[in-house]
């Protein structure tokens, strides 16, 4: 199996008002072509900061060290206009509001055609062509007439679908997600993730989902990486890790969710306390101050990585205790 | 009186909309057509459906925001949209609204106490004092300090601004909450704490819910009675338990098979 990405030991440092933070603090993971791979946490714990590192579209003063190979090019030290060339050609992207990633103000046929002239040289004829085989691929009704539709004239799951075969249009090598279905009702966030799963099985590119949602990751993706405070603190296949919960972290987010069957009135298991802030990340485990586990030694340095089970990896001296 | 705190009979709304063509008439939407129920004191109901279903326009005809196209909704044996603007504006300390984003539902310029004491200052004419006692009462309920009072909502996380918004909605002591999407932009060790606390209140104020939800898995943690909307028609209506194990409207089923994650639900 080749290996389409490889993330190894990534940092990045923002410049926030309080100075310097660190939002990523190592983090490591590779995968090959057809992988699909999650990405799982919650507000501010470096999921979203790992998808733009990627694509290098980092805010502006931030510092990357470690090192991000995408089919064998290391992506951390590329130039600008080189990253232009792999953004959208190579990797494609596919954000949660489908409103705000498209532009209000050119048909979604245009929209679509755009990287396949930019990176494919295709005359506008031939863009068009290909857009509204793009469209009727991630199946959208009326395929034709759509093409010169406007993006206020579509529903929420319809401009997604728009979004996607944006980001099909240049059969990318990777694609990457980030909460594709959070802004979509019940129904179409279902309608959306089968039409992303059958695409990638389809094409046999590897799939980076981020999203808050344990659910769907247990429905769409084959490995998940559990983060919290910067750090990956569990990864492994995605039954083994929902089968054992090996991090503290993971554990309560699990058991924090509400999910149909329990009875009325029941109260929920909660993780006490609250992320800390960027600026206020501790030297050692982020989730000491939360975790019921905690020993001395867990806050003097970042644990490191402990094996589980082949394949299945956790950042906590005391797993074995949970 | 009866137990009957809310009640919403036969309720229709309809909306114009722009004409498409020059001489053409104006097309009509269909919100709300016909729907009805009755929401018992201390109890909670669920009302689930999807973007359009007509759930946030029922939410506003409850709040007395906009009048029914026809029909009735009565609250506490008051017939809301008949009544005249001064007995309505007292009518309105006995139900409040809880809003889906606790970002864009508080003003950023306000210290939490403007926030939290506005109700109760609009609707009472209540002393200053007695505003910021009032508004130190309903942090304190929902868990956070008196100390918090004189802070801003940027000092908060969403979890704690939310709590803000349950304080403001609590401060007339109103015997009806309407909730709409309360914990979906939560994340979700914060929504179980914002779950767990709406339930305390429900026991220790015996405060009545109307609970507007997409998630299933919520509506079933927290009401007693579900209703399933379509196109503004009620198509499914029973306790969460019936409802969810035993669907009987097609709607019902697509919605529950839709319900990601099937493999991590409780048997």
């Amino acid at each position: 199996m080749s290996e389409l990405l490889s993330v190894q030991d990534l940092r990045v440092t923002l410049q926030t008002a309080r100075g310097p933070a660190d939002a990523l603090r190592g983090v490591s993971f590779s995968m090959a072509r057809g992988d699909t791979v999650g990405l799982i946490g919650e507000s501010g714990c470096g999921k979203s900061i790992t998808a733009l590192a990627l694509m290098g579209l980092l805010p502006e003063g931030a510092q990357v060290a470690g090192s991000i190979r995408f089919e064998g090019a290391e992506l951390t030290t590329l130039r600008e206009a080189e990253l232009c060339r792999i953004r959208g050609d190579r990797i494609g992207m596919v954000f949660q509001e489908p409103m705000t990633a498209l532009n209000p103000l050119h048909t979604v046929g245009r929209q679509i055609g755009e990287s396949l002239r930019l990176h494919k040289g295709l005359s506008g004829a031939a863009a068009r062509a290909e857009a509204l085989r793009l469209l009727e691929r991630v199946q959208l009704p009326q395929a034709a007439q759509r093409l010169d539709a406007y993006p206020h004239q579509l529903s929420g799951g319809q401009r997604q679908r728009v979004v996607i075969a944006i980001a099909l249009a240049c059969g990318p090598d990777l694609l990457v997600a980030d909460e594709p279905t959070t802004a979509l009702d019940v129904t179409i966030q279902r309608e959306v993730l089968d039409l992303i799963r059958e695409l990638v099985r389809e094409d046999g590119m590897g799939l980076l989902l981020i999203s808050h949602d344990l659910g769907v990751m247990a429905d769409t993706v084959q490995r998940l990486l559990v983060m919290y405070g910067g750090t990956v603190v569990e990864s492994g296949p995605t039954t083994e890790v929902f089968r054992r919960l090996a991090h503290p972290y993971a554990r309560g987010l699990f058991a924090a969710r509400p999910r149909l069957g329990l009875a009325r009135g029941t109260r929920l298991a909660t993780i006490p306390g609250r992320v800390p802030e960027l600026a206020d990340m501790p030297p050692g485990c982020p989730f000491a101050d939360r975790c019921a586990l905690v020993v001395d030694e867990c806050r003097r340095a970042l644990p490191a990585v402990e094996a589980v089970s082949p394949g299945h990896e956790v950042r906590c001296i005391r797993w074995r205790e949970s | 009186m009866s137990d009957a705190l809310l009640e919403v009979i036969d309720v229709h709304r309809q909306y114009r909309l722009p004409r498409e063509s020059l001489f053409g008439a104006r097309p009509v939407v269909q919100a709300l057509a016909g729907v009805g129920f009755t929401l018992q004191r201390g109890r909670s109901l669920g009302i689930v459906g999807e973007s359009g279903s007509g759930k946030s326009t029922l939410a506003r005809l409850v709040m007395a925001l906009e009048p029914p196209s026809a029909g009735q909704v009565r609250f506490d044996g008051q017939d809301l949209h008949a009544l005249d603007a001064a007995a309505l504006r007292r009518a309105r300390a006995g139900f409040q609204m809880v809003f889906q984003d606790p970002y864009g539902s508080l003003d950023p310029r306000r210290k939490v106490l403007q926030t939290v004491s506005e109700p109760l200052a609009v609707l009472h004419g209540a002393s200053v004092a007695e505003q910021r006692e009032r508004a130190a009462e309903a942090l304190d309920a929902v868990g956070l300090r008196s100390a918090d009072l004189d802070k801003y909502p940027h000092e908060f996380s969403g979890g704690q601004r939310q709590r803000i918004a349950i304080a403001r909605a609590l401060i007339t002591r109103p015997k009806l909450i309407v909730a709409d999407e309360p914990v979906s932009a939560l994340d979700v060790s914060v929504q179980a704490q914002v779950l767990n606390l709406m339930q305390d209140l429900q026991d220790r104020f015996g405060v009545t819910y109307l609970f507007i939800s997409h998630d299933l898995a919520v509506v079933d943690l927290v009401c007693d009675e579900v209703i399933v909307l379509q196109q503004g028609r009620i198509v499914e209506q029973g306790s969460p338990d019936r409802l969810f194990r035993d669907p009987q409207h097609p709607y019902t089923r697509r919605l529950l098979a839709a319900v990601p994650g099937g493999m991590l639900q409780v048997p």
